[in-house]
């Protein structure tokens, strides 16, 4: 796992509040930093880049580990 | 310059209060300029106090608890106390699985900056006042809701 710069547990959250507070969180962030998300909804995985695609966040890294969903996501400038 | 979305929400139970809120949060987090028309029954979501509820009367596709809706009769829908009592197990399933409340999702969306504009036509109807109503929304008709949607890229009915 790469390093970063803050991290959001969305666990137990369903759709649409994982990417609302991660973009809450990004907001918060300066460009270039990453910020490390874990969720626990499946519906993520899909969202996560759907969101990046649109907004210009790199997502740089998505993986499931025992049930559980994590993301890589840096700042766009 | 960002895209914009239109919605026009016109229903005011649990269930039908959804649509319009997620899609509004999500698209401003999404970097959409998102406007909501709220008219007619969608009203009851910009109450103050929101007290909305989930109908199993005449919603054929909603599943209820332990099979009912397989045996169940049709006309057992309209029991009186059938609606707080599918509101309060629809409340408590959505907690369980981390659905956000509308009170929630609403603030979440007054906090992007999502436009919302209450049908003034539907305020004098039901002789309603604008205490009854959240802050910082406006009121205003149909020609209002076009002025936006006439440049939205996206514009739903709900």
């Amino acid at each position: 796992m790469a390093d970063f710069d803050q991290e959001l547990d969305a666990s137990g959250l369903n759709c649409p509040l994982p990417i609302l507070r991660a973009k809450k969180s990004l907001a918060g962030m300066s460009a270039g930093q990453v910020l490390h998300i874990i969720a626990t909804d499946p519906g993520s995985v899909k969202d996560f880049e759907a969101f990046s695609k649109q907004t210009g966040n790199e997502l740089m890294e998505s993986k499931e580990e025992g049930g559980k969903f994590y993301f890589l996501i840096k700042k766009a400038s | 310059m960002s895209k914009k979305l239109a919605i026009i929400a016109t229903k005011g139970t649990l269930d039908w209060g959804y649509p319009p809120f997620i899609l509004a949060s999500t698209a401003a987090a999404l970097g959409y300029e998102v406007q909501i028309f709220f008219t007619f029954y969608g009203l009851q979501l910009l109450k103050k106090k929101m007290d909305v509820k989930v109908s199993p009367l005449g919603n054929p596709g909603m599943p209820m608890p332990m099979g009912m809706d397989k045996w169940f009769p049709v006309i057992g829908t309209a029991i009186p106390g059938m609606q707080s009592v599918m509101t309060k197990m629809m409340k408590a399933k959505m907690k369980s699985k981390g659905v956000a409340s509308l009170e929630d999702l609403r603030d979440l969306c007054v906090e992007a900056d999502v436009k919302i504009i209450a049908c003034q036509m539907t305020v004098d109807l039901f002789d309603m006042n604008h205490s009854e109503f959240i802050d910082g929304i406006e009121y205003g008709g149909a020609a209002m809701f076009f002025e936006f949607a006439g440049e939205a890229d996206i514009s739903l009915f709900v």
